[in-house]
């Protein structure tokens, strides 16, 4: 029989008993179509995890002044002063080749205050490299740069929360801000960023340059990067472990440690916190794909379970072709087909259902919409191997009835 | 009734092959197992018949005539002996090769008719078709012409349970005929029928024979066995009489 007379003797097959075919196309469809749904939402949250800790920062490792130790007890991270300015020179000077960007991060909270209102929020006093390095860009305005930022010039950039408390619905760039009394002009607003991978609003800020901070803010004491922290923007993600043990060794010899001591510093690598979150997702997201799939697999026992029942209802008309000279491989294939078939639209309709749930899933939680090509086609994949797998063991059943013994069959 | 004309082509698809009686078979034996017991239904069955002819195969219930029909129609299988369709010895072949036999040497008529349920009579004709790989149109055009050959032909679109019992028997000879096989296997084929519908339908199945089928008639009721050119009786698995006769030509 040629192809196309085999699928329309399955569709007219399957037309025939329209609620049937329909109820059991249910289980595949909504087998399909959790395991789409959860696989596009284990992508999305996946990568709105990681979309997080993009927007903390590139590949960002977090150098700390250490712990001070006075008889036994631990000061706690930056209670010692141990980062110079001559470290972060080196590091801008490219002494650790991994290292894209470097940029001095010192930090203390302050009130701040516009004509008609006032705020306490987080002071920074930082180089330009900080924007490149949090991928940052202004909303309105400008940013300052190396130009802009070498005299102290007394500009601030704020983040948006900050520009909604202060000055509400009108434009702030240009407008003067009070910083601890200190007047500045509000030059740029930062777009929003959002929540960060701990919890803070990244938005709450303002951002002045180093100099302008050093000036006013913080007198820091002499060599050292008092009050602050060094933000390290690693080339590429793949190097982040490699370009952390580089920098350790680089400031412990800055440092003059000697091998026992341990480090005077702390790194942070953001990276690796990423991770694990992301694993937590994944494990989760696994999971449900793996719940989605066993009703996939109940799906296919459905089409198994009607294919079964019609082989029997069926028994005369298979007699019947087979005495007109229906071979056994006719009649095989021809169940095969119509099981084929059920999953196969079952599968398309899944994969539609998958999408709508997916997008759903994905406004609801607010990522961003997951539906690669590939998982569709996947699952389309998967429904027609359900068809044939639980279709196979009917069609062959139909396929060893004995024609004599068929056409004496009442139904 | 059944001005039955020949169909193209002719009625072999198979060639006659020359010098070979049409159906050869020698000694048959068919045993079954039921439960402990062996069951001879066929004890060394000779039987050859000609191309062209009508023959009845007679005898009561339990006589082996539907076990010799089902092997005659490759349906079955004997346990001994051999048989030969056509000059092809067919008696130790795949099921899937007597599948491929069937279809283009025998036509089933039965005595229930078999057409499929829900599905047109143009369609059930055209099922043999389908089977031989033929391509939809041809289909449609071949069994629209066995239909004109049974008077069926303005009944195509109707499905079985729109049409009467002769109806439907008429579609299934046509079906029967659709794939030019040169022989027809009816088994009972009036056992369902009145006597006016019977009549029709053995007419139709004598103007096969005229065009040169080979009918095979399995009944157990004398007066249809009338109708054909030669009867053999069964009895107990063996061929108890074999005759030549006059056949009645039924009304037409």
């Amino acid at each position: 029989m040629t192809v196309f007379t085999t699928l329309k003797l399955a569709f007219r097959a399957l037309w025939r008993n329209k609620v049937r075919s329909m109820l059991t196309m249910l289980g595949i469809i909504f087998g399909i179509g959790t395991v789409i749904a959860m696989i596009a939402s284990g992508q999305g949250a996946k990568e709105a995890v990681a979309d997080v800790f993009r927007s903390m920062g590139t590949n960002l490792l977090i150098v700390t002044n250490g712990s001070q130790r006075q008889f036994g007890a631990a000061g706690g991270a930056g209670s010692r002063y141990s980062l110079t300015w001559a470290d972060e020179a080196a590091l801008e000077n490219g002494e650790v080749p991994t290292v894209r960007w470097v940029t001095p991060v010192l930090q203390t909270k302050a009130q701040i205050a516009s004509d008609d209102a006032n705020w306490n929020t987080s002071v920074i006093g930082t180089k330009p490299a900080y924007f490149q390095i949090k991928n940052w860009a202004p909303k309105e305005g400008v940013l300052f740069d190396e130009d802009a930022a070498l005299n102290g010039p007394k500009i601030a950039v704020i983040g948006q929360t900050v520009a909604t408390q202060l000055y509400a619905s009108s434009n702030p760039i240009g407008q003067p801000i009070r910083i601890n009394g200190q007047p500045y002009e509000v030059v740029g607003v930062l777009e929003t960023k959002g929540q960060s991978g701990m919890g803070q609003d990244q938005d709450d800020v303002i951002i002045i340059p180093l100099k302008t901070y050093l000036q006013k803010m913080d007198k820091g004491i002499g060599k050292f990067i008092s009050k602050g922290q060094l933000y390290v923007s690693v080339a590429s993600e793949s190097e982040i472990t490699k370009a952390e043990a580089q920098l350790t060794d680089l400031l412990r010899e800055k440092h003059n440690l000697l091998a026992s001591d341990d480090d005077d510093f702390q790194i942070r690598n953001l990276a690796e916190f990423a991770l694990s979150q992301q694993k937590s997702t994944d494990k989760i997201a696994t999971l449900l794909a793996i719940v989605a799939a066993m009703s996939l697999i109940v799906g296919g026992i459905g089409v198994m379970n009607i294919m079964l029942v019609s082989v029997i209802e069926r028994t005369r008309e298979i007699g019947i072709r087979m005495a007109v000279g229906a071979k056994p491989l006719d009649v095989l294939t021809q169940f095969l087909v119509e099981a084929l078939v059920l999953a196969a639209v079952g599968g398309v309709i899944g994969v539609g259902f998958g999408a709508v749930l997916a997008k759903y899933m994905a406004s609801y939680y607010g990522w961003k919409l997951f539906f690669p090509a590939t998982t569709a086609a996947i699952a389309f994949a998967v429904a027609g191997g359900v068809g044939v797998v639980f279709g196979l063991y009917p069609a062959i059943r139909a396929s060893r009835l004995d024609p004599i013994t068929a056409l004496r069959y009442e139904t | 009734m059944a001005a039955v004309s020949v169909g193209e082509g002719g009625p072999y698809r198979d060639k006659p092959r020359e010098g070979t009686p049409l159906i050869e078979m020698r000694n048959i034996h068919r045993t079954y197992v039921m439960g402990d017991n062996l069951v001879h239904a066929l004890r060394g069955v000779d039987l050859v018949i000609e191309r062209g002819t009508s023959i009845a195969i007679m005898g009561t219930s339990g006589s082996g005539k539907s076990t010799m029909m089902n092997i005659m129609g490759c349906l079955d299988q004997p346990t001994q002996g051999t048989y030969h369709l056509n000059g092809r010895d067919v008696s130790s072949l795949s099921r899937s090769q007597l599948a491929d036999v069937r279809g283009r040497m025998i036509g089933f008529v039965f005595q229930s008719f078999n057409l499929l349920s829900r599905t047109s009579a143009v369609e059930n004709v055209e099922m043999p078709l389908m089977y031989q790989g033929i391509p939809g149109r041809e289909r449609r055009k071949r069994a629209l012409h066995a239909l004109d050959r049974v008077n069926l032909a303005d009944r195509a679109d109707h499905h079985s349970s729109q049409l009467s019992g002769g109806q439907q028997q008429r579609v299934a000879i046509a079906r029967a005929l659709v794939c030019e096989a040169p022989i027809i296997m009816a088994d009972e084929p009036t056992g369902n029928l009145d006597t006016k519908t019977s009549h029709e339908v053995i007419a139709i199945l004598q103007g096969l024979t005229d065009q040169g089928i080979t009918v095979v008639l399995v009944t157990h009721e004398p007066d249809i066995a009338a109708y054909a050119r030669r009867v053999i009786t069964l009895r107990d698995g063996e061929i108890v009489d074999d005759k030549l006769q006059e056949p009645i030509r039924a009304a037409s």
